[in-house]
């Protein structure tokens, strides 16, 4: 499923909606997560899953073409953690 | 900064705010986005989200754990796990707006 078949599912089970509203709504969530990522904060959406920032601490890395030792900063990436509810529906057993 | 934790909630506010819908409404719109997608990754596709990141299932098979503290051995039965990988602008976004945090 790509963003646009999401979209349209939406639209379709929405028809007093336009469809650039669907859009803008689908977008706004998707917005609104990264944002909130973006300052450091959790998203926590029970039964699917919870979105957070990890913390990787500085270290050497090697470059694997030439082997030299670059020095790489701290940073923070995104990280998902998938909810019970759908971890279970993954497995038949919800 | 950071620390906070946003739910639902504040997903149905933002829609709430930026288009104009009623709350009620704005609240079924996220409830319903979030199950297409869990739907389509229950039935084994991949959820493909442009600028945001991809949600895949993976198979993983059997394979013999151990209770870390008995030392006991057991089965782990072959499963279904989610994975997620953010987008270029995710992890770019991530990354600027915690630097220095």
């Amino acid at each position: 499923m790509i963003r646009s078949e999401l979209v349209q599912k939406i639209a379709d089970e929405n028809p007093h909606l336009y469809h650039r509203d669907v859009e803008r709504i689908v977008s706004t969530i998707f917005e609104e997560i990264i944002n909130a990522m973006a300052r450091g904060d959790r998203v926590e959406l029970r039964g699917f899953g919870a979105f957070s920032v990890k913390q990787r601490d500085a270290r050497v890395g090697r470059n694997p073409r030439t082997g030299e030792s670059v020095q790489v900063e701290e940073k923070h990436v995104p990280f998902f953690k998938t909810g019970k509810l759908l971890r279970d529906r993954l497995n038949g057993k919800a | 900064m950071g620390e906070k934790t946003l739910t639902r909630m504040d997903l149905s506010e933002a829609v709430f705010r930026e288009v104009g819908l009623s709350r009620n409404e704005s609240a079924q719109l996220v409830e319903s986005v979030l199950l297409h997608m869990s739907d389509a990754l229950v039935r084994g596709e991949t959820v493909k989200i442009s600028s945001f990141g991809t949600f895949s299932v993976r198979e993983k098979a059997a394979r013999i754990g151990r209770n870390p503290k008995t030392g006991e051995e057991v089965p782990i039965h072959p499963r279904r796990v989610l994975t997620f990988r953010p987008s270029h602008l995710m992890k770019d976004r991530v990354a600027a707006g915690n630097k220095g945090a």
